[in-house]
Parts: C-alpha cells; sequence; structure tokens
C-alpha cells in the first residue's frame, strides 16, 4: 500500500515535471531542409520518432536550404524569423555565423555525449566549422562515370586526371557551374602537389593556371547548377562521367540501376548539418535545442546512413551503420568515408573560399563567358 | 460665344461662377474616387513600390563601414593612400575599441563580407582579428590588477565611473553611445541602464569613461545584467591605462579612488607605451597591407557609387574610377547579350505569332476555339515542366538528334549541338513567351472589320497588296502590345536560361539572382537590377516617342 503510493506519487511527481518540461517549448516546429531523398531520411531518423516521443508535435518542413542564407538574412531584416532548424552545408553556416544570423553552439552543452561518455566536441572533432555550425554528415563531390561508354582498351577511369585527358576517354563531362573543386581539380592535374593546391591557388598565376588547365576541356564540358543535373546526363547517356554528391550517384547506381559506376579519386569532402536561427524566442528555442540534442546523437546520426549514403559526423556512430533500409545492401562500402573509397580525398577549404569566393568567382564567370 | 463675354461669367444657381462651382464639384468627385481607391493604392506602395525601393536603394548604400569601425574611419582621413605605408599608432589605436565593440556584438564578421566584396582576404582577417582582439595589451592589464586588485572589482568600477549618486551627471555622453551602438547593432538601446557617467570623471578620463559606457550599455540592454555586478570589458581598462599614460593631471581629484588612480599612473608611468600597430600585425600581418586599409577609407562614406562600378566592370582606383582587370569584366557583355538575345526572342515570337494569330481571328469559330486551347494549353503548364521538355527534345541524345540520326541526316558522331547554348535558351524562350504575342495580336486582329480587305481586292489590289497595304498597317498596334509585352519579360526572365543556357546563353538576370542568393552581394545585384530597370524605362521611352504608346492596344 505504502509502496503503491510512494510509486503513484513518484509518477505524477515524474510526469509534473516532463509536461512542465514540455509546457516551455513550443509545440510545433519548422525545419528547413533540402527535399528529395535527403530530407526523407531525415524524416526516418529523426522526425518520426522524436514525433513519437514528443506527442502533439508538429512539424513543419520547408525545402529551402539551398537559399537558406539569403533567406535567413531578409527574415532577419523584416524582424520575423519562421524558421527553428535550418539544415544547411558548412560554408553556408560559416557565412549565416559571420553574418551574426546563426546561434553559437556549444557542443558540450547543447549535443549529447557518445554512449561511451566521449564528449560531443571530441566525438565530432575537426567537423565542428565554426561556432554556430552541427554537424550531421559528411558528404563528398565525386565522379560518376558511364561504365558502357569507357573506350575499349582502356581502362576504366580511376584517376581524378582522366577528368581532363579527352584523348583516352572522349565524351562529355558535367562539371558544377562554379570554381570551387573545378580549380582544386584543374590544379592537381596541372602537376600541383595536394597539400600545396590552396598556396596555387591564392596567387594570380595559380588561378589563371588552373582556368588555363580548365580550359582544356571547356568545350567538352557541361555546366550544372543543380545536383540532379549530372545524373540526369548520366542516366541519359549525355555525358561520360560527371561530378555531383555521392547520394546522388548511389541512388543512380543502386536504386535506378543504371550502367554507372564511382570514381572516387580526389572526392572533396564537405559537411552538411544544422544551425539554429539567432535570436529566437524562448519557447522555440528550447524545442529547437532539445531537438537538435535528440537528432545529432549517436544512433540518430548512425540512422539516417540506413537511408542515404552519407557519412554520419560523428566517429562514435560510425560502427552502426547497417544496411540500407528498403534495398537490404550494406551501406559501408558506399560510405565516402570507408577506408577504400578515402585512399585520396580533400577537405573543402572553408576559410579559403570564404575569403577568395568574391574574387575567384569573378575570374571564372568571364572565363566561362568568353 | 460671344454672348457669354458681354454678359460676364455664367454664374451657377447659388451665385458663384459655373467654372469654379463645376471644379469644385470635379475636385470633390475625383478626392472621392481617390478615396474609394485608396486602399488598393496603399496596399500597393507599401508591399510592392516600398521593397523595391528599398532593395534597389541598397545600390548606394554604404553605411556598414562608418556605424562599425567610426573612430577608425575618423582617424583614417588624414592617411594618405598613396604613401606606401600603413597608417600610424593613432589608427590602429582606434582600430582597436572599434573593433573590440564590434567583436563583442559580433558585427565584425558583417563588415568583413561586404568589405572582401572589394578586397579578397578582409572577410577572414576581420574573423580572426575579432578572435583575439581582447588579448591586446593583457600584460597592462595583468600589471593594473596586480598593482591593486580593485581594478577586477565591478562594484568599485561601478562607483568611479558614475561618479558616485549625488555627482553631476554627463547624460551627453550616454546619449552619444546609445546612438552608436544603435546604429552599429541595429537595435534599441534606449531605457534606464542603471548608470550614468559622472561628469569629473568622464572630464578627466574622456576615453574610459566612454568605453565603460558602452559597456555599460551593451551589459543592460544585449545581455540583460547587471553593470554593477559585471566586471568591465579588457577595452575599458585599455582606455583607462591609455588615458593614464596620456600625463593626465589627477592633483586636482579627489573623489572616489583618487588615490587608486594615482598609483595606477605612477606604476604605468615607468612602462613603455602600448603598441597597438605592432599587437595587429602579429595579430595577422596582413593588416600592415595599404590595400586592405585604402579599401576602408574608399568604402568609408556612407553611400558609394562602388557597387554601379563593379555593375559596369569598372572600380575605385587610387586615381577614382578605372576599369576592372579583363579577366574580370563580364556584366556590359552581359547587359549587351541580354538585349540582343531578347531583341530576338521577340522577333522570333512575332514571325511565330502573326500566322497563328491570323489563324485564329479568321476561322471559324469553331476551329478558332480549338486553336486557341492549343495556344493556351502550353501557356498553363507548368514553367519548369516547359523548359525540362525542351531539354529533352534538344539534347544531344535527346528526341530530335536521335530522329535526325534515324533518318541518316546526321551519324551518331556528329549530332547537333542545340543545348546549353544561345540556340536552347532562344528556342525555349520564344516557346515560353509566345502566347504573350499571340493573344494581344489576336485581339487586335479580331477587330479589324474583313471589309477593307474585300474592298481593295474589289479595286483591284493583289492579295499582297490588300494584306501589306490594307490589313498589316491594322495590326500593328497588336505587334506593338506583343512586343512590349514579350521583351519586357525576355530581359529580365531567369529561370530558362539557367537551364537550358549554358555558359552563352545566361541572362544578366541569371547574375543577379547569383548574388541575391548565393554571393549575398545584394549591393551589387540592386545596382545590376537598377540599371537592367533604367535600361527598359529608356527604351519603352524611344518606343513611344517613335512608335507612340497611344498605337498600342491589348484588346
Amino acid at each position: 500500500m505504502k509502496l503503491t503510493k510512494t510509486l503513484m506519487a513518484s509518477t505524477a511527481l515524474t510526469v509534473a515535471a516532463v509536461s512542465a518540461h514540455a509546457e516551455d517549448m513550443a509545440n510545433s516546429m519548422t525545419l528547413v531542409s533540402w527535399g528529395g531523398a535527403y530530407q526523407k531520411s531525415q524524416v526516418n531518423a529523426y522526425t518520426n520518432p522524436y514525433q513519437e516521443m514528443n506527442e502533439g508535435l508538429e512539424v513543419v518542413w520547408d525545402e529551402s536550404s539551398a537559399e537558406a542564407v539569403a533567406k535567413l538574412r531578409a527574415m532577419d531584416e523584416a524582424g520575423n524569423v519562421t524558421w527553428d532548424v535550418v539544415d544547411v552545408v558548412a560554408a553556408d553556416a560559416l557565412r549565416l555565423c559571420d553574418e551574426g544570423l546563426a546561434m553559437e553552439i556549444d557542443p558540450d552543452e547543447h549535443l549529447a555525449p557518445a554512449p561511451d561518455g566521449t564528449s560531443a566536441e571530441d566525438d565530432f572533432g575537426d567537423l565542428l566549422v565554426g561556432d554556430c555550425f552541427i554537424p550531421q554528415i559528411v558528404y563528398s563531390t565525386t565522379f560518376g562515370y558511364r561504365t558502357d561508354m569507357v573506350p575499349e582498351g582502356a581502362e576504366a577511369p580511376s584517376d581524378i586526371c582522366s577528368v581532363f585527358d579527352t584523348e583516352t576517354y572522349p565524351g562529355k563531362r558535367s562539371l558544377e557551374k562554379r570554381p570551387i573543386n573545378n580549380m582544386e581539380w584543374a590544379l592537381l592535374c596541372d602537376g600541383v602537389a595536394k597539400d600545396e593546391v590552396y598556396d596555387v591557388l591564392a596567387t594570380e598565376e595559380g588561378q589563371q593556371q588552373a582556368l588555363d588547365k580548365l580550359d582544356t576541356i571547356k568545350d567538352d564540358v557541361i555546366w550544372w547548377s543543380a545536383g540532379a543535373d549530372t545524373p540526369q546526363l548520366l542516366a541519359d547517356g549525355e555525358v561520360f562521367m560527371g561530378s555531383t554528391y555521392n547520394g546522388r550517384l548511389f541512388s543512380v547506381i543502386e536504386e535506378q540501376d543504371q550502367p554507372v559506376a564511382m570514381m572516387w579519386d580526389a572526392q572533396v569532402f564537405d559537411l552538411d548539418g544544422w544551425i539554429i536561427p539567432a535570436n529566437l524566442p524562448e519557447d522555440r528555442l528550447a524545442r529547437a535545442l532539445d531537438f537538435i540534442y535528440f537528432a545529432t546523437d549517436t544512433q540518430r546520426l548512425a540512422d539516417q546512413a540506413k537511408w542515404i549514403s552519407y557519412g554520419p559526423a560523428r566517429a562514435s556512430s560510425a560502427p552502426l551503420v547497417g544496411q540500407h533500409a528498403e534495398l537490404g545492401i550494406d551501406m559501408a562500402p558506399h560510405m565516402p568515408t570507408d577506408p577504400e573509397n578515402a585512399k585520396n580525398t580533400f577537405l573543402y577549404n572553408y576559410e579559403f573560399w570564404a575569403d577568395y569566393r568574391d574574387d575567384i568567382d569573378a575570374k571564372f564567370q568571364a572565363w566561362l563567358a568568353q | 460665344m460671344s454672348d457669354t463675354t458681354d454678359t460676364g461669367p455664367v454664374l451657377a444657381a447659388d451665385g458663384t461662377p459655373l467654372k469654379r462651382s463645376l471644379n469644385r464639384a470635379l475636385r470633390r468627385q475625383k478626392l472621392r474616387a481617390l478615396g474609394l481607391i485608396a486602399p488598393l493604392l496603399i496596399f500597393v506602395l507599401v508591399t510592392f513600390i516600398a521593397p523595391i525601393a528599398d532593395m534597389l536603394f541598397r545600390s548606394v548604400e554604404n553605411q556598414i563601414v562608418s556605424n562599425t569601425l567610426p573612430g577608425t574611419v575618423q582617424q583614417l582621413e588624414s592617411w594618405d593612400s598613396t604613401s606606401g605605408e600603413a597608417p600610424g599608432e593613432a589608427v590602429y589605436e582606434a582600430l582597436y575599441y572599434d573593433m573590440f565593440l564590434a567583436s563583442e556584438a559580433k558585427e565584425h564578421t558583417r563588415l568583413g563580407t561586404r568589405l572582401n566584396y572589394e578586397e579578397t582576404g578582409v572577410s577572414s582577417l576581420f574573423r580572426s582579428s575579432g578572435r583575439s582582439v581582447d588579448d591586446i595589451g593583457e600584460d597592462y592589464i595583468d600589471a593594473l590588477e596586480d598593482l591593486n586588485e580593485v581594478w577586477e572589482d565591478e562594484s568599485f568600477w561601478y562607483t568611479l565611473m558614475s561618479g558616485g549618486e549625488d555627482a553631476a551627471k554627463n547624460r551627453g555622453l550616454l546619449e552619444e553611445e546609445r546612438d552608436r551602438l544603435a546604429s552599429l547593432t541595429s537595435d534599441n538601446f534606449g531605457g534606464n541602464i542603471g548608470f550614468v557617467p559622472g561628469q569629473e570623471i568622464s572630464d578627466l578620463l574622456p576615453n574610459t569613461a566612454r568605453a565603460y559606457t558602452s559597456f555599460a550599455l551593451f551589459t543592460v540592454v544585449a545581455d540583460e545584467d547587471v553593470v554593477a555586478e559585471e566586471e568591465p570589458w579588457e577595452a575599458v581598462k585599455i582606455a583607462l591605462v591609455q588615458d593614464l599614460k596620456r600625463g593626465v593631471d589627477l592633483s586636482g581629484y579627489s573623489g572616489f579612488g583618487a588615490d587608486e588612480l594615482r598609483a595606477a599612473q605612477d606604476m604605468l608611468a615607468e612602462q613603455p607605451d602600448i603598441a597597438f600597430k605592432e599587437a595587429f600585425l602579429e595579430m595577422d600581418e596582413d593588416w600592415a597591407a595599404t590595400d586592405n586599409w585604402r579599401t576602408i577609407q574608399v568604402y568609408s562614406p556612407p553611400f558609394t557609387t562602388g557597387y554601379f562600378l563593379n555593375a559596369i566592370d569598372m572600380q575605385k582606383g587610387v586615381d577614382g574610377p578605372e576599369a576592372r582587370p579583363e579577366n574580370q569584366q563580364i556584366y556590359i557583355m552581359l547587359f549587351k547579350r541580354t538585349l540582343f538575345m531578347s531583341l530576338v526572342i521577340t522577333g522570333s515570337c512575332i514571325l511565330l505569332a502573326y500566322p497563328v494569330a491570323y489563324l485564329l481571328s479568321n476561322l471559324p469559330m469553331r476551329t478558332a476555339n480549338l486553336l486557341m486551347i492549343l495556344v493556351l494549353l502550353p501557356f498553363w503548364t507548368s514553367l519548369l515542366v516547359r523548359t525540362s521538355a525542351w531539354k529533352v527534345m534538344l539534347q544531344q541524345q535527346g528526341v530530335i538528334n536521335d530522329t535526325l540520326v534515324w533518318l541518316g541526316l546526321v551519324d551518331d558522331a556528329g549530332r547537333l549541338i542545340m543545348i546549353n547554348n544561345q540556340f536552347g535558351t532562344i528556342v525555349a524562350m520564344t516557346h515560353i513567351l509566345l502566347p504573350f504575342m499571340i493573344l494581344p495580336m489576336y485581339s487586335v486582329m479580331s477587330t479589324i472589320p474583313p471589309s477593307y480587305v474585300r474592298a481593295a481586292r474589289s479595286l483591284g489590289a493583289t492579295n499582297w497588296t490588300s494584306f501589306w497595304r490594307v490589313y498589316f498597317p491594322q495590326s500593328v498596334p497588336g505587334i506593338g502590345a506583343g512586343s512590349i509585352l514579350v521583351f519586357i519579360l525576355a530581359i529580365g526572365y531567369y529561370i530558362t536560361p539557367e537551364i537550358v543556357g549554358g555558359t552563352t546563353g545566361t541572362f544578366i538576370s541569371n547574375r543577379i539572382a547569383y548574388h541575391i542568393s548565393s554571393s549575398l552581394n545584394w549591393g551589387l545585384a540592386a545596382a545590376l537590377g537598377s540599371i537592367l530597370l533604367a535600361a527598359v524605362l529608356i527604351l519603352y521611352w524611344a518606343y513611344d516617342k517613335i512608335v507612340g504608346i497611344d498605337n498600342v492596344k491589348l484588346g
């Protein structure tokens, strides 16, 4: 009798505590992401379980990540930020942080530690770029090629420089319509050592050298601006090889069964993750932080890899990566971070591009338009 | 007529001259009409005109530099950028205070981004300096605090700077700093903060009082803390060091903390001066680069022509505007291309739309309706779908090329390149804009009485003459209306050139979109947009002069 009473009392207390806790949080949350398969992976791995834990919570998705920086800036100027958690690439997170539009994050306070007790800061390690960015996945920009268009007698391309070798590998290539990545690849294939690429690219001569190298294949390039372009061009046989995000190529190869293969050489690692807009009202901020704490823990990040072939940003999540939820294939070999794929990689240099982006872009666009 | 002049003005029933009374009635009517449309007018003004004006205003607005670095900008005025030498110590000292406050308010990186549009590298220079600016002069702060612990004591500072409750206050300084912080952060710094600097102490230690006042405002308004319970920033202590080292005469001062101040001054007299310049160069050697300083100096006025110069491939050089390096020139070429391609698109729309509109207005009703539906159906289909459809049609492995290869007109290796270039853009945009040409043409042509052409024929004109001399002139207003519509739509088109334009078929709008959503250089985007708007208005004016806008009919 006494025990039951105590139990009931403590249950009541817990319920009271939980509900008091929940009352401080907004019961609606607007998340911003990229749409498509990527957003689907987030719904499955993050928001569905989170909504099960928090009954009555409404989650609104806005597929605006591509213009997140511009829109957030406009919202901030209008004094009405309607977003709670925004998915952006690390470079954009850095810019939002620079503009004072994103909230600064203390990893050890706002993020969950790893199951073995490692602090969040150590678990994410170098991937915590800037002060506002909460990493989620590692993706890479890399090449895919049509296996049926490899010329007879030639080996399948396995070297980044085959992009520039139109004699051995004739056919069009698709490259992104911006200098980032293309300039680095051009220099690599023009004899510049990997660890000197950014030093060279910081000089006028180095920029010209990269453009000159790109000039050798200019007539063979179709320039893309949306991530879906290259998979489409590959599927249509419009191009022999093209760069895009590795997850897009995964879906062309495994889900759509096209005769396309990956070329992982000199893949450029980049990060994608969350930011929380600065100056949110208290209840919405509490909700956003609660969600972030949940959605970036070790298990949740590993769960996302069941749905899309991007590597989880936590070191502790890697061993938990299993099989694709629908195709039932092992996901590890499709991760950009898999040792077999990551023999020769490049990490997007955020600081460099934050400085040189405007300048090199002007030159790149002028070169393109010539 | 002459009768009325003889007998004087005609009077209304109430005795006032008829003219005046009519005018009054007319004016009242106009006002009433205006009152009726007022809600709509205000709505349009507020939600449409004002945001556009605001956006275009950004093409000259440049207050961020003088708001973020007011002291530095002032000190920098006397610096000669052609001297080849970095500015003197005073500029770096001003930069220290400005940078400290800006980094507390997290505004320094915004300015870095802004100036990085003009000078590569400023962005990371500001970001890294903001991070370590509070390390400058830490030895002096340590020495001060070793000398006497009161310099770490928040309530001692508070009493020192406020001069006690009954002291005369310097409200002017408080208001000055309020304005400064408000313009720096664009937040409101009004309200009682529980601190007003004392008059005596702010006369004695002007820099310290200023620094402490902005610290107090920031602590209360931005951080929501209590001034008297917070230890002042490093910048406040550095300001005190500087004030004391400048040889303030403390002999007449007998207020709170007089002994502590004298002891500090004696101690500091033995120390060398704080080397701000050296400290900044140690932080980042780019602070010695004259190019960076020149950029700050050139862009310090609240308004700038820089964005407009950039939009016409020029830049601010040492001796005024100069052309950009050739490998960065792009906008003039894009403007020309946009105009040229819009004209080509308008021309091909006229050629294709004229026969269709003619058929529409001359066929029997039943067939004409069917044709009309065929015209309107693509008009109602999503723009993206139509553009993507052209991709499928025109690409090298696309429908048209496949057919040509199958017919044997082209061999497999020589497939035509019809997309991702100007041709692709012209084809796709002509198709998309065609209804805007057909519809006004049709509405004009359907009002042309067929009897005119018949009359011309019966008088012996050939088919061609009756068309060219009689029918065509009457249809010109339709062509005019359609052309204006299509041309103005084409010149600002964005999504179709982006998808099918490749590198040679993109428009100026694609660069505007890039600067709005990607590079965030809204000033440049606004300048490009203003030039585009001006070009359209000039062309419209020219059209009005040459053809006459009254000759344009939409129906």
